[in-house]
């Protein structure tokens, strides 16, 4: 064998104990560091299960390892010493912990470091040009001092660090030091590694590593960087980290994953993956001279990272419910709000639908209940039409409309009738498309036939609450896209205007805007506001609809009431 | 948060505490094998009446999932349930006639035996009909979930209940004994969930699913909590304030993310709408043992007079957690 293993022990003893027969049964020599917080009686005896393996199975000089501390390094330096004392022609160190399951045959591993004599694998960067930071700290894990343990003295950690900074203390680095970091787990050549080992400044170096944060991410990583003659700048040891900076664990049912990576050996495996392990025994899962390609199953571990850092836009559920303005997209998915419309023509949903494809409801926040597509009392993901339900909580009910139909795209109709809960959360939501017509509410105030009188109050309030909206609507907080255009404005160009929020609400349609349906009857109607005005109510949101229908003659520049098309 | 609400929540925590100790006279034992649980063991704690129908079926799905010991509290069972889980190897039964109500419908109860048994262990409360749905649970016990809540320095996971029922009204099926209520009761409401915070507790009040929907449309601020936090690292100090909704310390209620990501979170798939539930209403209404005045049960008798469908044309049927993560109810998180 090529090369000799060095393995770091601390828990899971009866996998590291499986692990360690299994390298040595493959015919590599190895060194076992065991932490020296276990109790001797438990050290004797995980060290007399190896006692059939003696000449191959070597345990060295015990150090206390801690996260984050100096002991993990010379754990790795005494173990490392001892593989090349005792087995001086080696290629290869291997470093490797009790959790790290190979996954390949060790004579796919072997053959691998014997076609690269010579190379050094490990993953070695420049702290200044990666952003891989724990606790907050990256570059100063080598300018500053840490000599309290971040996880069991995190308040004197955390204390001594603000000092430090508030004094200004800086370390010198050891002459011709270079700080580099990467992964712990490495394959140094033989080679390297003595040099490593026996560095003419080495007191100086160990004294400074002492002191600096996680040396064993950077002390043979810098070292590496001295005495190697050509280092290839990634781990043989497949991990994974989360968004924490905490390796993920691979269960059994990443199994097909891990095959897929082609890589050699991966960590941290669950101590109770019986699969993976099981793998191990039955010699691994052979990939002949397959270069590693971690990379490959990256995308796995990416997603997590975005769910749990990001979520999915517009969800809100028992997990997630992010503060406002943090949600990463209000709603789910783009949707239109059409004000005034359904007021102004006779069976505009149907043809809105037809017209751009969507989804259209009716008033989904009318006062008698939300209106779904084709009057069901029920919609999609089991929302009820019930307007209590809907009000208990109509921002919840606005983003499950649109979550549960995020496959397709959505249409409403809106208006000062309806409750007003989520007037400023559908302006300020990049996702909602709005086209409004202001005073069309007077539409159906006229065509109830009923005298002014009594309407004139219910017009005040309608005009006060669109306004109200209206206001929302040109906030500077607004982010919906929105087109606002009085009635008489809409009047003078309806078919424009209809094309315009048809391309808004649904962008890929093509060709000409099919025959609009009729408009409502509007004989009188300029007569009815003037009528409200003489009362003293000014109604005026509808913009200047003239009391009396332009004489014929006057060719000025469309005829106010339009007719319909076909 | 200021110091004197910190201050006025350890007295409130103090006061429930005090309050399960006084409360462990009302229990007996019945068996107590507790002397079995070993120090990694995931311990379930339950309380109950008349469930012997299903108890079968639930210790099997906990026991399936690597659940060590069950502690349970039996609230005057008469239908032969209690003599059933004494003979169980792994389950250690106390038993109380008192009121289940003035115990503060069990938690009382249960905060005793986690604060004697379940100290440095996971414990999961849950009734006899909830069934817990966590990611990978297919592929995973339970215990790499925890593992895997430990390693990430996590103390509490969140597990909303989610309303199953049958299609066709609730008794149209019948329930044998030892099968699985999810053969019958497998359709839920896949979108209809409302939540705001509680800013004194910190923990999540979800509404909605069928129960809101069908009995409280016109009175939904009545509607039944769905939020649950059922899965706890115990520590002595700890006391669950209502049901399972929410616990002090109050930093185990914070199992949401409030700045955009998804914590890893499952589902208590609640299987109450089956056969025998209209009997058990009526009943339950009688006793007048329920929250708010049993408003609930008054609210089912009255829909199940009429005999109603909870089944709806945008029901959703159950599958597996895959789906239910899809569909936004529940979320891996980072975990993979």
């Amino acid at each position: 064998m090529s090369f000799g293993v060095v393995i770091l022990v601390h828990t899971a003893l009866g996998r590291a104990a499986q692990v360690i027969r299994h390298w040595a049964r493959s015919g590599c020599p190895v060194v076992v560091h065991v932490d020296a917080a276990m109790k001797p009686a438990r050290y004797a005896r995980f060290r007399a299960q190896f006692d059939d393996l003696s000449d191959q199975v070597l345990f060295c000089e015990r150090h206390r390892c801690e996260w984050g501390g100096w002991g993990i390094v010379a754990a790795t330096r005494s173990g490392a010493a001892l593989l090349l004392e005792r087995f001086p022609d080696l290629g290869h160190v291997y470093l490797a912990s009790g959790a790290c399951v190979p996954l390949r045959p060790v004579a796919e591993l072997d053959a691998y470091l014997r076609d690269r004599p010579g190379t050094d694998f490990i993953e070695s960067a420049r702290v200044a040009h990666v952003p891989w930071t724990v606790g907050g700290l990256s570059e100063e894990r080598f300018t500053l001092r840490f000599p309290f343990s971040w996880k069991r003295q995190r308040w004197l950690f955390d204390r001594y660090v603000a000092l430090q900074r508030r004094l200004g203390v800086r370390r010198r680095l050891p002459e011709g030091l270079e700080p580099h970091i990467g992964s712990q787990w490495w394959c140094l050549s033989a080679a390297t590694l003595r040099a490593i080992l026996s560095d003419p400044q080495r007191p100086a170096l160990d004294r400074y590593f002492r002191r600096v944060w996680i040396p064993d991410e950077s002390y043979f990583q810098s070292l590496a960087r001295r005495w190697s003659g050509r280092i290839e700048s990634r781990s043989l040891t497949m991990c994974k980290f989360d968004f924490q900076g905490k390796p993920h664990l691979f269960y059994d049912d990443h199994l097909p994953l891990l095959r897929r990576s082609d890589c050699f050996v991966a960590r941290k495996i669950w101590p109770r993956a019986e699969a993976i392990y099981a793998q191990m025994e039955a010699g691994g899962h052979p990939a002949g001279v397959a270069e590693p390609a971690p990379a490959r199953i990256d995308r796995v571990f990416a997603e997590a990272t975005e769910r749990r850092v990001r979520g999915r836009a517009g969800l809100y559920m028992q997990s997630r419910l992010p503060h406002e303005g943090w949600e990463n997209g209000f709603t789910a998915a783009p949707y239109g709000v059409l004000e005034g419309f359904a007021e102004l023509y006779e069976g505009f949903g149907p043809w809105f639908a037809k017209a751009s494809g969507a989804t259209v409801h009716g008033h989904v926040f009318a006062p008698e209940g939300a209106e779904f597509e084709d009057g069901a009392p029920i919609w999609r993901g089991a929302l009820a039409a019930a307007p209590e339900l809907r009000d208990h909580n109509a921002q919840r009910f606005l983003t499950n409309l649109i979550w549960n139909g995020r496959a397709g795209r959505q249409v409403f109709q809106f208006g000062p009738r309806d409750s007003q809960f989520v007037s400023w959360d559908i302006a300020k939501d990049p996702n909602a498309r709005i086209g409004v017509i202001s005073g069309a509410w007077a539409v159906p105030l006229f065509a109830s036939g009923l005298p002014v009188a009594r309407l004139k109050d219910e017009a005040a309030r309608l005009q006060r609450v669109e306004a109200d909206h209206l206001e929302a609507l040109r906030s500077p907080h607004a982010k919906a896209r929105v087109r606002v255009w009085t009635l008489a404005e809409f009047l003078e160009t309806p078919d424009e205007a209809l094309a315009r929020i048809l391309a808004d609400i649904a962008p890929g349609r093509t060709g000409p805007l099919p025959a609009p349906p009729a408009l409502r009857p509007l004989e009188g109607f300029g007569r009815f506001l003037q009528e409200m005005r003489n009362q003293g109510m000014h109604p005026y949101l509808t913009g200047d609809v003239p009391a009396e229908p332009p004489a014929p003659r006057q060719p000025a520049p469309r005829p106010y009431i339009v007719r319909p098309h076909g | 948060m200021k110091a004197w609400q910190a201050y006025r929540l350890r007295l409130h925590r103090r006061r429930w505490r005090l309050r399960a100790l006084r409360k462990r006279r009302e229990l007996t034992t019945v068996v107590d094998r507790t002397r079995a649980i070993r120090p990694a063991d995931i311990l379930v704690f339950t309380t109950l009446r008349n469930e012997n129908m299903r108890l079968p079926h639930f210790l099997d799905y906990y026991r399936r999932m690597g659940v060590g010991h069950f502690l349970m509290v039996d609230n005057g069972s008469n239908d032969g349930g209690a003599e059933y889980l004494a003979a169980q190897e792994d389950v250690s039964l106390w038993r109380s006639d008192a009121s289940y109500k003035r115990a503060r419908f069990g938690v009382d109860w249960l905060n005793w035996l986690a604060r004697r048994h379940g100290h440095g262990h996971w414990c999961l409360t849950v009734d006899p009909d909830e069934l817990l749905v966590y990611p990978f649970c297919d592929t995973r016990p339970l215990k790499a979930l925890t593992d895997w809540l430990d390693a990430s320095s996590i103390r509490s996971f969140g597990a909303m209940l989610l309303d199953l029922y049958p299609k066709g009204t609730i008794g149209a099926q019948p329930y044998e004994r030892g099968g699985d209520p999810l053969e019958i009761a497998c359709w839920f409401d896949p979108g209809n969930y409302s939540l705001s915070r509680n800013e004194t507790f910190g923990n999540l009040w979800i509404q909605g699913g069928p129960r809101a929907r069908m009995f409280f449309a016109q009175e939904p601020w009545r509607a039944p909590a769905l939020n649950k936090i059922p899965l706890v690292k115990w520590d002595r100090r700890y006391a669950y304030v209502s049901s399972t909704h929410m616990l002090l310390p109050r930093g185990l209620n914070l199992v949401y993310d409030e700045w955009g990501g998804e914590k890893t979170s499952g589902l208590l798939l609640h299987t109450k709408f089956l056969d025998g539930f209209g009997a058990k209403a009526r009943e339950e209404l009688q006793r007048r043992q329920h929250y708010a005045a049993s408003a609930e049960y008054k609210a089912y008798a009255a829909g199940l007079e009429a005999d109603p469908e909870l089944w709806c044309r945008w029901s959703e049927k159950y599958i597996n957690w895959r789906q239910l993560e899809e569909l936004g109810l529940m979320s891996r998180g980072n975990w993979t």
